[in-house]
């Protein structure tokens, strides 16, 4: 494959407490290539959000990154300026949020939030040009009416058409790579699948990477060409949409896969994953996922297990994957 | 089996004023529209539908913790809509709810043993140590230990609090258990053992669930029936098995193509249903669906259908079949290795 847009080498986001430094990303290497869709996938506190956080440098005190590098081209994220950092927030790099009630601005216009990227990056554009390209961005998003909307504030508009002047805002000097973070998780299922539907048909457009963060396996499987299942701050599988839902591997995967009730099977009772998310204060001696892993064995207590590679193209981070192997053992 | 519950006809309006004071109402938000079903003993009936159908004004309704425009809620029989005082008091004992959001839903001056204690308190069933041991025996029932009694809810994760909802819910032995998106708020792998305890709970105690939710895939694995409901009405009702082997109405259809689907090679395949829901303010006429149907004709802008076998929609029989396939299922290997898992989670 080409060049990745996007590489994440081993990135470490701490955030200083009285008891010391907290990792919530702990050595995550990734890679996003042009027009594809890297989806991240995992539970509360898994570390899905202040990794994106973290390409975006938007961690806030008493968050830093500690390690690791986020390369953009020739260029590392990690160590650019703020002042530097501005100039890629939104023209290299766009993000888009769970929830389009609070991320837009009640006072504001939906034209003039919309237009506030380009103005950023190109001060010179006139009004009549601001305009026009604000309800040309309007219009890519499918908004019907654009000239009426760009004059209308966020209240006035339904949840699934703020998510769609949330993405119109992100797209406006067109981006290289999109950063969704959940940015389904707020609407309803038939505005869900619309907002879905919209993301791929403008990838298709524009060419566009996609870090798609979510907890939701169907989103995925509906989105993803490439997929990374975190827990606890870690990557803990690494490969293409297919062969996670083909052939899963690690414990965790299995687990979130036996979680979701599906609309093909008729299961008596869900595989619920006993126990709950280590804070990541507290972790675990070994494999962050051992209290919680059937498969458990003394040596998953001993070490941290290292993303090795399976098969060509598919990591895995444990000790007993693939499991029928360590069952029959 | 016998009824347990029949809702006929509720209505709930709220009028909509301007100006502070001799305010006029400029108008009426319809959340609940002329709803009627029934729930029978020991059975759970789903209401589904997304925001702002009126499930959970719905839920409230049935349990009047809000009173109703017009229409009737009979329990065992009896229309709870005209009870007061101890008679009322004596169907709060018998139907009780869970909170979909577990953390507003816990009093964080409680500890956990005074909130699963309170309803019996006010209820006056038993003394101090009884109700004690009571508290020790339900958090037992929903997979928490006793000496969790003398602590508070803050210091539980999302779905410990969610358990704790439950068992005070239960404390008083009800036959009818409202819950209000119980899972909604959770992780997946929480929400699945959170499932997995009320079916449990529903076995053993015979209890009757009338379950608010939005998410279909949960639905369909704890409901026996479902009733769908698009604007404050009941569109489609039926038999869990039936409604999604063959859902009749255009919106049921629509819901269920939009759930994303746990199976890559099914990408992208569906169309989904253009437009928002209008406003319960201004409902359209005919049909309240005709403005996202993609079915719709004259009639259905003209004429408001009444539910009949099951289902409100004028076309509902010339409708082609569903194409709505569940084949599928997991993949060999991940089929055998969740098998494995399975196993050796029973084991340990």
């Amino acid at each position: 494959m080409s060049e990745p847009l996007l590489r994440i080498e081993g990135l470490r986001t701490v955030f200083r407490t009285s008891g010391g430094d907290v990792p919530a990303v702990d050595g995550v290497s990734l890679e996003v290539h042009r027009g594809r869709t890297l989806g991240i996938v995992g539970e509360s506190g898994c570390g899905k959000s202040v990794l994106s956080l973290s390409v975006m440098r938007l961690v806030a005190h008493p968050g830093r990154i500690a390690a690791g590098r986020v390369m953009l081209g020739e260029r590392d994220l990690a160590s650019l300026s703020m002042a530097e950092m501005r100039q890629v927030r939104g023209r290299d790099i766009a993000m888009i949020f769970q929830e389009p009630m609070t991320s837009l601005n009640p006072v504001h216009s939906v034209g003039f939030q919309i237009t506030e990227a380009i103005r950023a990056h190109d001060p010179r554009a006139s009004n009549a040009e601001l305009r026009n390209r604000g309800i040309e961005a309007l219009k890519r998003v499918r908004i019907p009416s654009p000239e009426r909307r760009f004059d209308e504030y966020p209240h006035q508009l339904s949840g699934g058409m703020r998510q769609r002047v949330m993405i119109a805002m992100a797209l406006a000097c067109s981006p290289k790579l999109l950063i969704a973070d959940e940015p389904t998780t707020a609407l309803d299922v038939t505005v869900q699948a619309q907002i879905l539907d919209l993301l791929r048909e403008l990838q298709a457009e524009t060419g566009m990477a996609i870090i798609l963060i979510t907890h939701d396996l169907g989103v995925i499987a509906e989105m993803a060409d490439e997929v990374a299942v975190m827990y606890s701050g870690k990557v803990v599988e690494r490969t293409n949409a297919r062969a996670l839902f083909e052939d899963p591997q690690h414990p965790y995967t299995l687990g979130l896969l036996g979680s979701i009730p599906r609309l093909d099977e008729d299961r008596e009772n869900l595989l619920a994953i006993r126990g709950t998310v280590p804070p990541p204060f507290n972790l675990p001696p070994g494999c962050r996922f051992n209290p919680r892993c059937p498969f458990a064995i003394e040596a998953c207590r001993a070490e941290i297990p290292p993303l090795r590679s399976i098969i060509p193209g598919h990591e895995v981070a444990c000790i007993c994957a693939p499991v029928e192997a360590s069952v029959a053992a | 089996m016998s009824v347990l519950l029949e809702v006929e006809n509720l209505a709930k309006h709220y009028p909509v004023r301007n100006g502070a004071i001799l305010a006029r109402q400029v108008g009426l938000v319809r959340a609940v529209d002329g709803v009627s079903f029934t729930l029978n003993r020991g059975e759970t009936l789903a209401l589904v539908g997304e925001s702002g159908c009126g499930k959970s004004t719905t839920a409230r309704l049935v349990l009047r913790l809000i009173e109703p425009t017009t229409g009737a809620v009979k329990f065992k029989g009896t229309d709870i809509t005209t009870l007061d005082g101890a008679t009322l008091k004596g169907f709060r004992r018998n139907a009780q709810i869970v909170f979909q959001d577990p953390y507003a839903s816990l009093n964080p001056r409680y500890t956990v043993g005074q909130t699963i204690s309170e309803p019996m308190e006010v209820h006056n069933i038993g003394d101090a140590a009884s109700r004690k041991a009571r508290v020790e025996e339900l958090l037992k029932l929903v997979g928490l230990a006793p000496y969790h009694a003398q602590r508070y809810g803050h210091e539980f994760s999302g779905g410990q609090r969610q358990r704790i909802g439950i068992a005070r819910a239960l404390a008083v032995e009800p036959d009818l258990v409202v819950c209000d998106e119980p899972v909604s708020a959770l992780d997946v792998s929480i929400q699945a053992q959170v499932v997995n305890l009320l079916r449990d709970l529903q076995r053993r105690l015979g209890l009757a669930y009338l379950f608010i939710a939005h998410d279909l895939a949960v639905v369909k694995h704890v409901a026996d029936r479902i009733a769908v409901m698009y604007l404050g009405r009941i569109v489609e009702i039926g038999e869990k098995r039936a409604l999604f082997s063959n859902p009749r109405h255009p919106y049921t259809r629509a819901l269920l193509a939009a759930i994303p689907h746990p199976d890559p090679s099914r990408k992208g395949r569906v169309t989904p249903l253009g437009g928002d829901v209008p406003s319960p303010m201004n409902i359209p006429p005919g049909c309240r669906f005709h403005t996202r149907c993609p079915f719709a004709q004259d009639i259905c802008r003209q004429q408001d259908p009444v539910l009949k076998n099951g289902v409100a929609c004028h076309l509902a029989d010339e409708l082609p079949p569903a194409g709505v396939d569940f084949a599928g299922g997991l993949a060999p290997n991940a089929a055998k290795r969740l098998a494995l898992y399975a196993e050796a989670a029973a084991r340990t």
